[in-house]
């Protein structure tokens, strides 16, 4: 297992590669670069010498393909990812402020979709066709089907009308003050996790309701089990490979449901970073984060594969 | 005096809703089991063999599957009146079951040894390292080898006979005295089915347990049972001692299950005869009795009404007008 999990980390490498490649491109594809930003803004008379200086002075004077592979070799040769166009800060510092947050508004997110999705998901498929079940099934349609960023505005609007109770703006880190830190990221977590939660239930319903039906099962309860144990110990790992993986599916979801909801709740995390970057036209930070986007996710699959190890005997690394 | 009987099953009903209507698939079914013996409930595919045999242990999926009617007495305690928790307790306990596709009858994500070990765990608290270390001898006394070291196995790793071991030492784990084997060698190959019956008549022998063979194997029946109860459309339509039903069958069709069976004493030359038509179809039975459409001896009356069991001979029971003369 462990020469599996090395190959796989090895095969990041082309894959990160080529990723950033195309962000790279594509940043600078976006129409007005940066330089028109800066020259606007400052109010220099933007002829074409100031322009080549200004070029010069960001590093932006070489042809593309020239950029890249400094950014590359600055990453290789000195862990750097460059700094920012506008503040000039490295880019490294700034994701290290602000990732541990989305780090903790997707964790918190994936804590409540699964709280609400497996119970609920469970409970649905032992007691098919009850009330509890067409409860459950109309709240993930639900919550399928509402965008998040609209409940998130709801959150945000009609609390403060009607109770004059606004989450606060003033961020408070979790090693500051762990409860006012989960008081601020929790309405955005439970949004994003419901949202979450509708498919995660709905899979695993199903895949429970099948494995309810197998043979092992029945042979569970011509043992004696009572009904905790042959949905407990019986039903529920088998069904769970489905769902494990469709919860590595959705991690770009919540990534991305992060950047949103970040904005919402002005939250100060990459998220807000990454919008703002992308507006300033801000060439290393977008680049950077997606750089360190892309290598989350692509572990997140990494552990989702090798979490089947342990789900399926069957299952061997080679 | 003849023993009480261990397990006595009167009237039992057992139906399922379908889209077509409400099917009996076990329609006032009466048989006695007594300690220590060997009966074989024979029937073809549809009988309502299996589902009598699941309706003792009430593992009927309900719904679409619901118990209509009956008593089963175990003990002098009727089965059907007790709740679902005290019948947990007798399930894996006093009654154990073995199932037709070992293949898929063991939890692919569980060691063998801890399913084995489970029914120990659950009904007598045993604490799980003695019930592995109780699985280990259960392994090997259904003769598994080298039971020390596949307690650790997955089912993955057992061929099916293996597999069919580990689950009748599974339903020994607990020493019940009533094992019920639902057709426990249809899945496996011919070689290996003759060494599961006679493991399964070996230690129901030395545990003094009674066993109720369900299968649709002759074969089987004769070297196996004390005695045998011959099922047809839900309904019971003879029983006997295996000689009895052997020498002297006394249904239409048991006569035609036995001329369609190869045997060394017949002549040499002499063609197997089968039984024409189809098994009756349980969603539309004929009014009367079920098999008359396929029977040679069909007169009048088998159309009417329902031929009931009588006494062809002292303990030979069968449902047929033809013993009315």
């Amino acid at each position: 297992m462990r020469a599996y999990a090395i190959r796989r980390l090895l095969a990041l490498i082309p894959t990160l590669l080529f990723a950033s490649l195309i962000v790279f491109i594509t940043v600078r594809l976006i129409p007005g670069d940066v330089i028109d930003l800066m020259l606007s803004q400052n109010d220099i008379s933007a002829d074409k010498k100031s322009r080549a200086q200004l070029e010069a002075a960001l590093g932006l004077d070489t042809p593309v393909h020239w950029q890249y592979l400094r950014w590359v070799g600055a990453i290789l040769f000195e862990g750097s990812l460059g700094r920012s166009l506008w503040q000039n800060t490295p880019v490294t510092e700034l994701i290290a402020q602000r990732m541990p947050i989305t780090f903790e508004l997707g964790f918190l997110a994936l804590l409540v979709a699964l709280c609400v999705a497996l119970p609920v998901g469970i409970w649905a498929a032992i007691r098919q066709d009850t009330m509890g079940d067409y409860l459950g099934r109309s709240f993930s349609i639900l919550m399928l089907a509402v965008p998040s960023f609209w409940m998130g505005t709801l959150v945000m609007v009609f609390p403060s009308i009607w109770w004059g109770w606004s989450p606060d703006i003033q961020f408070v880190a979790f090693h500051v003050d762990p409860l006012r830190n989960l008081g601020q990221m929790m309405p955005p977590a439970i949004i994003l996790g419901c949202a979450l939660s509708a498919v995660t239930m709905r899979m695993t319903r199903t895949m429970m309701l099948e494995v309810l039906r197998q043979d092992y099962v029945r042979t569970a309860w011509a043992k004696g089990l009572n009904e905790r144990l042959v949905v407990i110990r019986h039903a529920l790992r088998n069904a769970l490979i489905p769902v494990v993986t469709l919860i590595g599916l959705q991690a770009p979801i919540l990534i991305g449901g992060a950047v949103i909801m970040e904005q919402i709740f002005v939250i100060p995390g990459t998220g807000l970073m990454l919008l703002d970057a992308v507006s300033q036209r801000d060439y290393p930070i977008v680049t950077g984060v997606f750089l360190i986007v892309g290598v989350a996710v692509q572990l997140i699959n990494l552990i989702v594969d090798l979490s089947y190890g342990f789900l399926d005997p069957k299952v061997r690394y080679r | 005096m003849p023993p009480s009987p261990l397990l006595q099953v009167r009237d039992l009903t057992t139906e399922f809703r379908t889209e077509r209507g409400t099917v009996r698939a076990v329609n006032g079914v009466s048989f006695d089991v007594f300690p220590g013996e060997t009966l074989a409930i024979v029937g073809e595919s549809g009988s309502g063999k299996s589902v009598t045999a699941l309706s003792v242990l009430r593992l009927i999926p309900t719904p679409p599957g619901r118990i209509a009617g009956g008593e089963v007495l175990f003990d002098g305690q009727n089965l059907l009146n007790l709740t679902e928790h005290q019948m947990q307790r007798v399930r894996g306990n006093s009654i154990a079951m073995i199932f037709q596709e070992p293949m898929s009858s063991l939890n692919p994500s569980l060691p063998i040894g801890m399913q084995i070990a489970e029914p120990l765990n659950v009904h007598h608290n045993t604490p799980w390292a003695k019930a592995i270390d109780a699985a280990k001898t259960l392994l090997s006394r259904v003769r598994v080898p080298d039971a020390a070291r596949r307690v650790d196995a997955w089912p993955h790793q057992f061929s099916g006979g293996m597999r069919q071991r580990a689950m009748i030492a599974m339903a020994l784990a607990n020493a019940p005295r009533l094992l019920i084997a639902d057709e426990p060698t249809t899945a496996l190959d011919v070689t290996v089915q003759a060494q599961i019956l006679d493991l399964l008549k070996e230690v129901t022998r030395e545990t003094g347990s009674s066993l109720i063979l369900i299968t649709h194997d002759l074969g089987v029946v004769a070297r196996y049972a004390d005695r045998v109860a011959v099922m047809y459309g839900g309904r019971l339509v003879e029983s006997g001692t295996a000689t009895d039903i052997y020498e002297r069958p006394s249904h239409p069709y048991t006569i035609g299950l036995m001329a369609s069976v190869p045997r060394l004493d017949s002549a040499a030359g002499s063609r197997l005869t089968a039984i024409d038509g189809q098994p009756p179809d349980l969603a539309a039975l004929p009014p009367g009795c079920a098999f008359a459409p396929r029977c040679r001896n069909v007169h009048a009356r088998c159309g009417e009404a329902v031929p009931v069991l009588r006494e062809v001979a002292p303990n030979h029971l069968s449902a047929c007008f033809l013993h009315d003369t």
